[in-house]
């Protein structure tokens, strides 16, 4: 392929990254320019509600490439560059400092951004976690006895909870919804993550809505709807993230929850892509049900698959979605999507769990696992191959702790 | 001087499998490959710190528990992504029904 043009990524997360990276990878020659609107080169978000948080005196971030390794693949990293437009007409992108980038193929991973909460804007004491930045920021505040409020009971909130825990913060983790993980993750797991958590002395409201929040003389009051109010020094709110489409639909090209992609992450013009966070897709393995994924694997893959068909692959995004969380010692590991089972079978291991979730003419479709460190990881792993291969494992098999997986994947 | 240490039975490791074994301070991962020859590298993986042997074997590969990179434990070569730092191998012998392994 020779151009003069080349590649643009705009998003320099994991998934540019990783995109630029497979450019190379798949012998691309011509000129790669990722752009990123942070300071930093491309690094890892998963820490910076875990280990960056809790574990490490001075973090710093992880990164996907090093300068080094972006430079000797001669990648250009732009950083701290917004971009204002793209011409779709003459093929170019123009950056808020007014330099226009030509391309031949464009690559949108510009990821998702915190949902915001209109109650909150008023609150200088309320801040939101997505970037390196807002991590460092978070962390400086918390120190023992800084009482922490938490508004969302969803993975950032609660991995953010169990990290001030561990820095001995006070914590209260408000939900709107009965209960903590409604979305994705099955009842019997998020009672246990709930459990471990008030095991941890974290004080949850569930249920209940939010009437105002407000910065008081020394510190922040969060007013519920239901007449309590809780106080705390600081409140970080985690009610879900909303994919940014800003410059997508700006250009006219089809928007549906995310930037819409069709399976080979094209989007409605056939020059530009989309991947990771901010768009959505059909899954083939769900009967093309669209579906939008905020997970680290899932960025790092289509940034991966959407690079080579801009190099004219062809291939079908076809990976079984999956996610982990860490709280405590607890880790969780999710691979399909649980919502399309209607029945569930338990396996139990010592002090894990893992629940298979299948569909009506018994195929697996989906396992939710959890228990101390990576104890559910291979069978999870294995539960996602079969998921993959359309598997009818049987439920017995399933259910027996002694009864090895990787058999049921060679049957 | 390089030492030969016990690190367990032979068959403590089921085939196309791997364990942890820990010693004096730090922490290996012993495997049994499909074909019935045991290897050693070192239990951490090169990308996060995350312990091997929680991971899965298929055939010359082990996949971490985590973020899936890939390492071949035959030779310590860094397959996938994330990780690009190869892992480091230990010689094995079998020696009446025991794995040793030389720690340098």
């Amino acid at each position: 392929m020779s151009s003069e043009a080349g590649m643009v990524i705009i998003g320099a997360g994991e998934c540019g990254a990783r995109a630029a990276l497979t450019l190379r990878e798949g012998g691309f020659a011509g000129p790669v320019t990722l752009i990123g609107a942070e300071p930093h080169l491309p690094y890892e978000r998963p820490p910076l509600s875990k280990d960056a948080m809790a574990d490490e005196a001075e973090p710093l971030p992880r990164h996907v490439a090093t300068g080094e390794r972006l430079a000797e693949a001669g990648i250009v990293h732009l950083a701290s560059t917004e971009v204002r437009l793209i011409d779709r007409q003459k093929k170019n992108v123009i950056c808020a400092d007014g330099t226009s980038l030509g391309y031949d193929k464009l690559l949108l991973a510009t990821g998702s951004s915190p949902r915001r909460l209109p109650l909150a804007e008023a609150s200088r004491r309320s801040v939101y976690l997505r970037t390196f930045d807002d991590a460092l920021a978070i962390r400086a505040h918390l120190r023992s006895g800084v009482r922490v409020l938490i508004v969302g009971g969803g993975f950032i909130g609660l991995e953010l909870a169990a990290s001030a825990r561990k820095l001995g913060c006070p914590v209260t983790v408000i939900e709107a919804q009965p209960r903590i993980l409604m979305r994705g993750v099955p009842t019997e797991i998020a009672e246990i993550i709930h459990a471990a958590h008030a095991a941890a002395g974290v004080h949850f409201f569930c249920g209940k809505g939010i009437a105002a929040i407000e910065d008081i003389a020394d510190g922040v009051r969060v007013q519920l709807a239901d007449g309590h109010a809780v106080e705390g020094d600081l409140c970080v709110i985690g009610i879900g993230a909303v994919p940014n489409v800003g410059l997508a639909e700006a250009a006219d090209l089809a928007i549906d929850n995310g930037i819409a992609a069709d399976e080979q992450l094209r989007t409605s013009d056939p020059d530009i892509f989309a991947a990771g966070d901010c768009c959505s897709f059909p899954l083939a393995l769900y009967g093309g049900r669209r579906v939008r994924l905020e997970a680290w694997r899932n960025a790092q893959e289509q940034g991966a698959l959407a690079a080579r068909n801009m190099l004219g692959g062809g291939e079908a995004h076809n990976a079984v979605p999956w996610f982990w969380s860490d709280q405590y010692d607890l880790g969780l590991q999710i691979a399909g999507l649980p919502n399309e089972g209607v029945e569930i079978v338990r396996r139990e291991m010592g002090e894990a769990l893992i629940l298979f979730h299948l569909a009506a003419d018994g195929r697996l479709v989906a396992a939710s696992g959890i228990g101390p460190g990576n104890s559910v990881a291979r069978d999870i792993r294995l539960a996602e191959m079969l998921i993959a291969k359309r598997a009818h494992p049987p439920q017995e098999k399933l259910a027996a702790p002694d009864a090895k997986l990787k058999a049921l994947l060679a049957a | 001087m390089a030492e030969w240490v016990e690190a367990c039975a032979a068959d403590d490791v089921d085939e196309e499998d791997v364990i942890r074994f820990d010693h004096g301070g730090r922490t290996f991962a012993i495997y049994r490959s499909p074909d019935d020859e045991y290897f050693a590298t070192d239990g951490l993986c090169t990308h996060e710190k995350v312990h091997l042997a929680d991971g899965l074997v298929m055939d010359d590969v082990i996949e971490c528990p985590k973020h899936n990179g890939r390492f071949n434990y035959k030779t310590g070569q860094a397959k996938r992504a994330p990780v690009c730092v190869d892992l480091k191998t230990y010689p094995v012998k079998v020696e009446a029904g025991r794995v040793m392994i030389q720690i340098g």
